[in-house]
């Protein structure tokens, strides 16, 4: 079975185009980000977050009443779907997490004591903690990033090769961030985590086409370069695709079935996925070329 | 040609082996009642140490990050000197509760991180860990044996322990009868130190106390010679030596055939004693039991459904050459696994977390790259017309470079969320620069030497991918 036989799109003509789009979506996850707000979790702003089974149905309403009760109406409630568990997140303010977290465990103690419950987790950050990992995340993607740069510039001998994979990937990096933002889905470190490897899976994929484009130089250097990044785009087209799949099923089995508590976590990596198949193909090589162009004019 | 596909054959066996092997015991584990592994548990059987390691955010347990409060130390003690106490003392406490495999380390400057596996009752580890030290000296009861006490169970009957005595644990498991009042507490030590000497040029502690202490030690030593004085951190005895003298002016000696090793812990001790650094608890993550067994639950299902699913599809597109992938990805499971369980026996302490699952699951996906970039190159060589046995050469010679290159730069990213992560996602960063490495092995290595292997000594016109 094959799903091309011998393709001949013209990718390199169309790059304004996916320019214009991957522009569109980097404006637009950078409006979300830096205008509405990033909505980190506790991880990094530091605060509480309660996981509770209760032995009966309590709906969000009647759990968000209770808490305002006791002053803490800035709590996030939120109730995984078909069952009676509720995760209950309050970022630090004023009042410290522990404190807060001792006030959640006798507000259950005292509301709820008739009905049966356990706490199944329980996170306590402090801000400290919460600026100290946001400055290790940032330092971790830039030193990955550096890394690559460094060897992809090594084995490809010159610069732009580095500099432009890494910008696709980047670009793969912050779009997927910004629908995370737009969604206002929460950033723990879980998804740092789940970003950091589609940093890696992004740039696999962008180096298999570099790959073939260095080869296909050799082997045809009287061929304007445009042909040559073409051909070797339509040539890796096959495993591409094939790659992109076979991870596509693994991370939809993980989405649907692995349990709400790497949901999200599988979530970032699907739109990684196919962010990253679309920049390896459409940006990550028409950005090398658009580099060569210029400097030869 | 022949000899070579031998040593490759020979290497994937040893490799297979071992990773199986290691493997065995998680295995024989997991077969076992849940009765059973409590009672292994609670021998503490060997078993407990070969088996994959689980997290905490499966297993249960607690993750703390403690901050030692170093600005309101004593002028003139330094902020190293007061880490290394307040390490101390968080591990005599941590000790007490008898967690199986409990992990004390330093993080940065002024930071401790303990976790506490399967610990049963959180409220009373933060209660414990994070109090003041106190440091106690009393006398021991030399009247009574320990033996009088004790019910037929050899556990302590209450009620045969003297009025006004208790009875605290040491460090080993011995039991100590003392004194419920303190004869004198750490706030009257300024300072303890290891010095070599004395007769036989051993290793001592020196003890200094202060003015009042002096005072007070005095009195002590001098109406109790010949008793023991138990020094009690935390409610352990650390050591009961005999007062042999009065000690007059508050510098005292203690004497023991003590090694370096443990004349520095009791040094130590007692100066975590004398100048308990304070510790705030700044980060406390606990996950319950029943959490983590819900979650690998879900995991194994969504392993096995992604594991259907891609070795589907890769038989459908790749027909029997698909198979041989296929078999591939088996292996990578294996040896990855095998791997694991044997990393959390070595320093690296690797444990399987639920990001970790994730990352095994992502795995199986991914792994297949590798193969799949060969498989293309193969189809392309037979498009181009060159015969079976050639064109399965040139593919794996071909694809050689590009795996390479874009496993490397995966593992790069890899390497720094190693770097970054802490607990879960550390596990997930272990099982994904793993799995990328076992991946190359099995596509350069294995599935060529099965290629080469199917097609010895025949000619095959067409092949099946």
């Amino acid at each position: 079975m094959q799903f091309f036989g011998k393709t001949n799109f013209k990718f390199i003509e169309k790059r304004k185009k996916a320019f214009i789009l991957s522009g569109l979506m980097i404006l637009l996850s950078a409006y979300a980000i830096f205008h509405k707000g990033v909505n980190f979790g506790i991880d990094f702003t530091g605060g509480t977050l309660v996981q509770i089974n209760f032995s009966r149905e309590i709906t969000v309403g009647e759990m968000r009443e209770t808490l305002s009760r006791h002053e803490l109406s800035g709590a996030t409630i939120q109730k995984f779907p078909n069952s009676n568990v509720m995760i209950i997140r309050v970022k630090s303010l004023d009042v410290g997490p522990v404190e807060i977290a001792r006030k959640l465990s006798s507000i259950f103690q005292e509301e709820f004591s008739q009905d049966q419950f356990t706490i199944d987790r329980n996170e306590v950050v402090g801000p400290v903690v919460g600026e100290y990992l946001k400055k290790r995340g940032t330092k971790a993607f830039l030193l990955a990033f550096l890394g690559i740069i460094i060897y992809i510039a090594w084995r490809f001998i010159g610069g732009i090769w580095g500099l432009a994979g890494v910008t696709a990937l980047i670009h793969d990096v912050f779009i997927t961030f910004g629908i995370f933002t737009i969604l206002g889905k929460e950033i723990t470190l879980p998804i740092v985590a789940a970003l950091l490897t589609l940093a890696g899976y992004s740039i696999n994929d962008t180096i298999v086409v570099y790959d073939r484009i260095r080869e296909n130089i050799r082997l045809q250097y009287k061929k304007p370069l445009a042909e040559v990044i073409n051909s070797s785009i339509n040539e890796t087209l096959s495993r591409t695709m094939m790659t992109s799949l076979t991870t596509l099923l693994v991370v939809l089995s993980i989405f649907i079935l692995g349990g709400p508590v790497i949901h999200d976590f599988s979530f970032a990596i699907l739109i990684g996925i196919f962010i990253g198949t679309y920049s390896s193909i459409f940006i990550a090589s028409p950005l090398v070329y658009e580099w060569r162009v210029r400097k030869s004019r | 040609m022949q000899k070579s596909i031998q040593w490759k054959a020979i290497i994937t066996a040893v490799i297979v082996i071992l990773a199986v092997a290691y493997l065995y015991p998680t295995y024989q584990w997991y077969r076992k009642s849940p009765e059973e592994k409590v009672k292994l548990e609670e021998s503490k059987d060997k078993i407990l140490g070969k088996i994959l390691k689980l997290g905490l955010d499966l297993k249960g347990g607690m993750h703390l990050v403690l901050e030692v409060d170093l600005n309101r130390l004593p002028e003139g003690t330094s902020p190293s000197d007061a880490m290394e106490r307040a390490l101390e003392v968080i591990r005599n406490r941590v000790d007490q509760f008898g967690v199986a495999e409990p992990l004390i380390t330093r993080q940065g400057d002024r930071w401790v991180v303990v976790e506490l596996p399967g610990v049963k009752d959180p409220e009373r580890a933060i209660e414990l860990i994070g109090k003041t030290a106190l440091l106690e000296f009393k006398l021991v009861n030399d009247g009574v044996r320990i033996s009088e006490i004790l019910d037929s169970e050899g556990k302590v009957d209450p009620g045969k322990v003297p009025a006004g005595y208790e009875v605290l644990p040491g460090r080993e498991e011995t039991l100590f009868l003392l004194k419920e009042e303190s004869e004198i507490t750490g706030a009257a030590l300024t300072n303890a130190k290891v010095k070599i000497g004395g007769q036989y040029n051993m290793p001592y502690v020196a003890v200094d106390f202060n003015k009042e202490g002096a005072r007070e030690f005095a009195r002590i030593t001098e109406v109790n010679i010949e008793r023991n004085l138990a020094i009690v951190l935390d409610g352990r005895v650390q050591s009961a030596p005999v007062i042999k003298s009065k000690i007059p002016d508050g510098h005292a000696i203690i004497e023991g055939n003590f090694t370096m090793e443990k004349a520095k812990d009791l040094a130590l001790v007692l100066r975590a004693g004398a100048l308990p650094a304070p510790v705030n608890i700044i980060e406390n993550r606990t996950i319950g039991p029943s959490l983590g067994r819900d979650s690998i639950r879900a995991g194994v299902l969504a392993a096995m459904i992604g594991l259907i699913c891609v070795m589907c599809f890769m038989v459908i597109y790749y027909k029997l050459s698909g198979l041989i992938a296929n078999l591939a990805i088996i292996l990578n499971l294996i040896i990855l696994l095998g791997m694991m369980a044997y990393l959390g026996r070595t320093f690296v302490r690797a444990t399987l977390t639920l990001p970790g699952i994730a990352g095994i699951i992502l795995i199986i996906g991914m792994s297949v790259d590798a193969n799949v970039l060969i498989f293309e190159r193969i189809r392309e060589e037979l498009r181009a017309g060159k015969t079976v046995r050639v064109a399965i050469d040139a593919g794996y010679q071909k694809a050689f470079r590009t795996i390479l290159d874009s496993n490397i730069t995966t593992l790069i990213a890899a390497a720094f969320l190693f770097q970054f992560g802490s607990g879960p996602v550390k596990g997930f960063a272990v099982t994904l620069s793993l799995g990328i490495l076992i991946s190359m092995f099995t596509a350069i290595v294995v599935t060529h030497m099965i290629f080469d292997m199917v097609l010895m000594g025949k000619r095959i016109e067409k092949l099946s991918i």
